[in-house]
């Protein structure tokens, strides 16, 4: 079965979650992954669907993107998993800094939350290192970044409480 | 030295101080062992209790949430619904954790980082050493629960470390009260 990528996004309000996942049901398609959170005033929705996908018009109000997506590409990314911190003045080129010395490590970003709150900036990323990455030298780096932006960054292994 | 009477005195007249928020290079810095016999950090003692008891969400706060790099904290969790063990409300110099057990992951905030909240994994029962502010004496608190969050939460606060330097992922950010502190 087909599996489409879907962006809805539209003003929060009560109810509205219900709105769009009834309009999925509504036309016998199957929420697979899915991410929801509230940016701002806006509710915005990730979707992973399988089956027929509803057009843009059956989600009155919302802005809605939808695009084929491949099966297979893999759900775990191999390696080691890190969660990385940081937060200080905001400033432009913060989030651009800091993947750019994951990136240069061979680091992949697998998740990422930012806040702005009054002047304080926050960034929270799920990481994911190669095996053979060099941790001490991911951490410079990082460490060189966060010095450069003015911010604290801490980078910590993620637990893993698989039992 | 202070007799309990004067002292009494002392830490019942503290000032409501400004309320210092993140970013501020205050909050990410060591801060530096006290004399508690100080009668300036007794009076800084007392700054902390009244800042503390003016915000009826405030449970616990530290000598640089209020501008100062001293190590000095205060906590009250009498009034909160995980609370089990309850110390009251005091203020301790130059506090350390010397055992911690049983972690728990939970939901916290901080009136210094207002509009956000996180998933951060604790120990539910810990041991602190310091001092008494004024007569220097060793005071020794055995907490647990809330109590325990709330005060590993203050320690943090005196090496410099803010709660989401302690999040256990992206999904455990979260939207909190946006509740402003003074600045």
């Amino acid at each position: 079965m087909g599996l489409s990528a879907i962006t809805v996004l539209g003003a929060a309000r009560p109810g509205v979650v219900a709105e769009v996942t009834s309009v999925f049901t509504r036309y016998g398609a199957n929420i697979e992954d899915s991410a929801m959170t509230l940016l701002g005033g806006h509710v915005a929705m990730m979707l992973l669907v399988s089956g027929r996908v509803p057009p843009a018009s059956a989600f009155p109000g919302m802005t809605v993107t939808a695009a084929e997506a491949g099966r297979g590409h893999g759900c775990e990314q191999p390696g080691l998993g890190y969660v990385l911190t940081v937060h200080g003045p905001d400033r432009p080129g913060i989030v651009s800094a800091v993947s750019g010395a994951l990136t240069a490590a061979g680091g992949v970003i697998t998740g990422m939350t930012t806040r702005l709150c009054g002047s304080l900036y926050v960034m929270i990323a799920d990481v994911r290192l190669p095996p053979e990455a060099d941790v001490a030298e991911v951490m410079r780096r990082l460490a060189a970044a966060g010095a450069g932006l003015g911010c604290e960054i801490t980078f910590r292994p993620a637990e893993a409480e698989v039992l | 030295m202070f007799g309990t009477a004067q002292l009494l005195g002392v830490l019942a007249s503290g000032v409501s101080r400004q309320l210092i928020g993140a970013p501020h290079p205050v909050l990410t810095t060591r801060a530096l062992p006290v004399d508690p016999a100080d009668p300036g950090v007794v009076a800084a003692a007392a700054d902390l209790l009244a800042t503390m008891r003016r915000s009826h969400r405030c449970m616990g706060l530290t000598a640089p949430q209020i501008g100062l790099g001293w190590r000095l904290l205060s906590v009250d969790v009498s009034r909160h619904p995980r609370t089990r063990s309850c110390a009251g409300e005091f203020v301790m110099a130059n506090p350390r954790l010397v055992s911690a057990s049983r972690w728990e992951r939970a939901r916290e905030g901080c009136l210094s980082v207002p509009g956000i909240t996180g998933d951060v994994s604790r120990a539910t029962r810990i041991t602190v050493r310091g001092e008494h502010p004024g007569s220097g004496a060793p005071v020794t608190l055995h907490a647990d629960a809330f109590e325990a969050r709330c005060i590993q939460h203050q320690l943090d606060h005196l090496d410099g470390v803010l709660f989401l330097d302690h999040v256990t992922g992206t999904r455990s950010v979260h939207q909190g009260a946006r509740e402003r502190c003074d600045r």
